[in-house]
């Protein structure tokens, strides 16, 4: 296993079994299983709250402990341009674009300010 | 079961609705929306995250091709990015992609054209399930003649990936360029499109909950079990969550 990883060939290994079939076979059970399975289940519903749990964990890594030129820019600036979002997408009655913009208008102008 | 036999019926097929070609050059069409612009630039995103990390370029367009769902995308390059096993990062994806089921089941009564559609055309299709292609398709199928979304979907999917892949190799060779507050705010982009992206896709006061829970979680976990910790927070944050809006809504006699 050792020799495995490391090698050059191990992160196709990863996208392959970790990455591509891991996501696909999904989507070909969903094909199969249409008809027989109602999507408003309750197995449904647990499975989609944990993915939605996973998700968001991973979104407050990517703010709170990033790499590289994301990590230079102080931690209050960077949850300060999350609320700003927020408070974009509140203000503009929840469009996806006025959050994004308005997050990223908050951490461009605050970071180019300060250095 | 021999190949000619199937190629012979499609042709024999009666084409009711100026044909499939036609109907996958109007969904090749219809991809140049706001969804698809939002899509690439949160791709364009990730593609400066998968750039800090160290993948490489082929590593970022197989991933895009072979994948095609963003935040299992992003899941798999965080556990690429901190060495995870190819088991425990497995389970991470998968559990990222699940939703993908739901949603491919919800779609197929849209998609199918009775018995005419083969199974294996629909498991072809299904790998363009991912949210963009799914909000569209079930906004816009439902009126469209029945012989005609099939092809309709798969010009939309097969377009918006050609479009993604090129706009993701072009921003990963123009990354080095880019210096400063830009480069921080590109890569800004992924996990705030998430968060939007993922309130709007909650259906119940649950998915909501799951989400608070899990952005509080995510850190507290990362800090004292690294490694573990998306699993973790997957777990544990959607299984409060879920069980708080179970009671809540008094479902818990099922």
């Amino acid at each position: 296993m050792s020799e495995v990883y490391g090698s050059w060939y191990w992160p196709y290994v990863m996208i392959l079994i970790a990455g591509f079939l891991a996501t696909e076979c999904w989507r070909w059970f969903g094909v199969l299983a249409a008809g027989k399975l109602r999507e408003d289940s309750l197995i449904f519903a647990w499975v989609r709250a944990v993915a939605t749990a996973l998700i968001a964990g991973i979104i407050a890594r990517l703010i709170l402990f990033p790499d590289g030129v994301l990590g230079d820019v102080p931690i209050w600036l960077r949850v300060a341009a999350v609320m700003g979002g927020v408070l974009g997408y509140k203000l503009s009655n929840d469009r996806l674009v006025a959050g994004i913009l308005t997050a990223e208008f908050v951490l461009i102008s605050g970071w180019a300010f300060l250095i | 079961m021999s190949s000619s036999d199937t190629h012979v019926e499609e042709g024999n097929e009666p084409s009711e609705f100026e044909g499939n070609a036609y109907w996958f050059r109007q969904g090749a069409k219809a991809t140049f929306c706001l969804p698809t612009f939002i899509l690439m630039m949160a791709f364009i995103g990730f593609t400066s995250l998968a750039h800090e990390v160290g993948l490489t370029l082929v590593e970022v367009l197989l991933m895009t091709l072979f994948m095609w769902a963003l935040p299992s995308i992003v899941v798999l390059t965080g556990a690429m990015s901190v060495g995870t096993g190819l088991i425990p990062a497995a389970i991470a994806v998968a559990l990222s992609a699940v939703r993908l089921m739901p949603m491919t089941v919800a779609l197929m009564p849209v998609l199918r054209d009775e018995k005419r559609t083969k199974t294996w055309h629909m498991l072809v299709a299904s790998h363009f399930v991912a949210v963009t292609a799914w909000v569209f398709a079930m906004r816009n199928l439902p009126g469209m003649p029945r012989a005609a979304r099939l092809p309709f979907f798969a010009g939309f999917g097969a377009t918006v990936h050609g479009v993604v892949l090129c706009s993701t190799t072009l921003s990963y060779m123009a990354l080095p360029a880019i210096e400063g507050p830009v480069a921080a705010g590109l890569v800004l982009l992924t996990p705030i499109y998430f968060m939007f992206s993922m309130y709007q896709a909650s259906r119940t006061s649950g998915d909501k909950a799951a989400l608070i829970l899990g952005l509080i979680l995510g850190p507290v976990f990362y800090y004292f079990f690294p490694g573990a910790d998306l699993l973790l927070t997957g777990f544990v944050g959607g299984t409060v969550a879920f069980v708080g809006w179970l009671f809540a809504t008094r479902r818990a006699e099922l």
